[in-house]
């Protein structure tokens, strides 16, 4: 029976389920688990739930290391950008391992973080950086939309024999949805059609999702009949959808809160050039500025893709003939 | 009206004049009042302040003490936590409640807030919010000072929880086989954000200080009572002498206690957000911890001792009190009339 729960309530109940389900899961990070009330302390323990200092490069390297050797760690690391203090584990170890051990050591770890945190946190705290890793083979990334994506990805993610960056859009953190109960898992690797239309495709990711839906709602009642696509998965991308509905609708518009040639939206659009050449009459891409996030509301509001930026991509894309698949 | 600073006497390393005494409480003030209005801009303007803020309560006599040791063209380089610092270097409160803010004429026009003030032109280049490293560009400023032989020495501040940064460790072994010229003031709050530092440190854990992390690169470390300006002075003093020198860097510990929540309360806008309770309330339950720290409250202490020794009477403290207020008033004021930046600005100052 679904029930609505909000999205942050949807991770934990997966990581909950999945600590229940298999004992090799452990789930430790800077600022959880503080007290012995704390619940997920309460039902695993203190060996399986611990409290890390900020220390991103061992909580990062112990949660591969401890991977290699027969655990399944979550690392809990709050916001993607504290990431970056460990990028060599990011994007030189965990992916990498597999590979040159010529396929015999597994790295099944969930690095979790929060990201585009756009609510006047400034430079260092608002950005998406899945662009960086989604070009890294062996290393997967998620970026659910919805608090039942949350929910079935992260079961996935965790029971994924690779290593797995599961971002959430914290500005979706207290959204509500209706979430299965019980065993629920979104494979990774599969585009989702968050709203199904005719004249044109939307491709959006994380946040924007919710922006790129609000936009079709609008759009639709001036007769423009939106297609939403949500890729959920970053790495590895389900482009074959994306491209099916480009072909139906013959008119894209990419929605994506990075900037412009840091976007998953660049990414797509190549693909999209490849495979759908000659199907598009026209792409448009609605990325974040090329600045850092400023502070000041009316700055940030400026830079970071909204519900009237895409509304007139859409009518731009909608002056074009499509062209007939 | 904005308070004229008085000129900040001389420091010498062992005696410390009348005069200097109150220019050290007059600064305790100001960062407590700048501080107290920041929190209370919360309630009274909800919405002006966006993102997360993070305040100097408890740490004045740190700061101040640490500060008072400083000369004139010495880079002052803290974390994320950053208004009490340019307060004591004499930067106008109205542009620095006015960055806090996110108005056009703050400190850094809106770009940065709360979490990232810089005042260069008063040697404060600027912080990160990403924590433990703005202890590696200290040590950057330390580098320049040293090979441009300029007789500048840097005051480092950072967080309990930032030295088990791995930015801390390669930070201090470098400055110590380099000798520069730095004092780093590891400010143990006792708490790194919402986890008591006992949970989380080494040291602590075995019951040692945090600053037996100093022995870890042969330099050396001190443990100082940081509610008390004066213990400050002295044993920073004594790590200045040794930077200035040319003999290295020194980690000194000021422990004190954060008298206000780590930062607003996190939430999704347009939910409004304000201080909440201490974490020692709110997370242990530990009232008691609290109201003991809270009566050790270093203001409180400082005027009770320059009273007891007549630096001061109760009338000039309550002068220079009601003097603080006043000029933070106006920073509030100011900022709450200046213009918030016009959106297309955003696209300047992101490259030289
Ligand atoms: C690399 C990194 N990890 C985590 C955080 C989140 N964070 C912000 S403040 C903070 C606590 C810092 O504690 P401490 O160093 O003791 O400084 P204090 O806040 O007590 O002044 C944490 C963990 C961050 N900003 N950067
Ligand atoms: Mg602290």
């Amino acid at each position: 029976m679904p029930k609505e729960i909000m999205y942050g309530d949807a991770i934990a109940a997966a990581i909950i389920e999945e600590m229940q389900r298999d004992p090799n899961v452990i789930f430790y990070g800077q600022n959880m688990a503080m007290t012995e009330r704390d619940p997920m302390l309460k039902k695993f323990g203190k060996e399986r739930v611990r409290i890390a200092p900020i220390s991103e490069t061992a909580e990062i390297g112990i949660g591969i290391g401890a991977a290699m050797t027969g655990l399944r760690p979550v690392v809990e690391l709050w916001m993607s950008e504290f990431m970056l203090v460990a990028f060599d584990q990011v994007i030189n170890e965990a992916p990498r391992l597999r590979y040159m051990s010529g396929g015999q050591v597994n790295v099944p770890v969930v690095l979790k973080a929060g990201y585009g945190f756009c609510a006047g946190w400034a430079g260092q705290h608002s950005n998406c950086i899945y662009h960086t890793m989604m070009g890294i083979p062996g290393l997967k990334v998620v970026v659910p939309s919805t608090p039942a994506d949350a929910k079935g990805l992260m079961a996935a993610a965790i029971r994924d024999d690779n290593p797995v960056v599961y971002l959430h859009p914290y500005m979706l953190t207290l959204d509500k949805g209706e979430v299965p109960e019980g065993e629920y898992v979104v494979p990774i690797g599969l585009s989702d059609i968050k709203r199904a239309g005719s004249d044109v495709t939307i491709v959006a990711i994380g946040w924007m999702v919710k922006k790129a839906l609000a936009a079709a709602e609008r759009l639709a009642e001036e007769g423009i009949s939106t297609e939403v696509v949500d890729p959920r998965t970053l790495a590895p991308l389900d482009i074959t959808t994306i491209v099916n509905s480009v072909k139906k609708t013959g008119r894209v518009v990419l929605v994506d809160q990075a900037p412009r040639h840091s976007s998953a939206a660049a990414v797509i659009a190549g693909e999209i050039a490849e495979h759908a050449v000659g199907s598009v009459g026209a792409l448009r891409m609605v990325t974040a500025l090329d600045t850092p996030i400023p502070y000041s509301e009316p700055l940030e509001n400026y830079v970071v893709p909204n519900e009237d930026k895409i509304i007139e991509a859409v009518k731009s894309v909608m002056a074009h003939e499509a062209v007939a698949a | 009206m904005p308070q004229k600073t008085a000129k900040r006497p001389a420091p010498r390393s062992s005696k410390i004049s009348n005069h200097q005494l109150r220019w050290i409480y007059t600064q305790m003030v100001r960062i407590r009042e700048f501080e107290e209005a920041v929190k209370r801009t919360f309630i009274e303007h909800p919405g002006v302040i966006r993102g997360h803020s993070h305040l100097g309560d408890g740490a004045e006599a740190s700061i101040v003490g640490a500060l008072s040791t400083r000369r004139d063209r010495d880079f002052v380089m803290p974390s994320y936590r950053c208004h009490g610092y340019p307060i004591v270097l004499g930067t106008p409160l109205r542009n620095m409640m006015a960055e806090v803010f996110g108005r056009k004429d703050g400190l850094c026009h809106g770009f940065g807030g709360s979490m990232h003030l810089a005042d260069p032109s008063r040697y404060f280049p600027g912080t990160s919010g990403i924590i433990g490293q703005s202890i590696a560009h200290a040590t950057g400023a330390a580098l320049t000072a040293q090979i441009k032989n300029s007789g500048q020495i840097v005051y480092c501040f950072f967080g309990d929880g930032a030295s088990k940064q791995g930015a801390f460790f390669e930070s201090l072994n470098m400055a110590a086989v380099w000798k520069l010229p730095i004092i780093y003031v590891l400010e143990n709050n006792q708490y790194q954000a919402y986890t008591h530092f006992s949970l989380e440190d080494a040291n602590a854990a075995a019951g040692d200080a945090l600053s037996k992390k100093a022995e870890a690169f042969s330099i050396p470390g001190a443990t100082v009572d940081g509610t008390d300006p004066l213990a400050v002075h002295k044993v920073v003093a004594k790590a200045a002498d040794r930077a200035r020198a040319g003999k290295g860097p020194s980690l000194v510990e000021t422990k004190f206690y954060r008298l206000s929540a780590h930062g607003n309360v996190i939430t999704v806008p347009p939910l409004p957000t304000q201080f909440p309770e201490h974490e020692a309330v709110a997370v242990y339950g530990n009232r008691k911890e609290f109201e003991q720290w809270k009566s050790k409250d270093p203001i409180k202490r400082f005027r009770a001792r320059l009273i007891k020794d007549r630096v001061l009477t109760v009338a000039s403290a309550t002068k220079i009190e009601s003097a603080a207020r006043a000029e933070v008033d106006d920073a509030v004021q100011f900022a709450l009339a200046s213009p918030l930046p016009a959106p297309e600005e955003a696209l300047q100052y992101v490259y030289a």
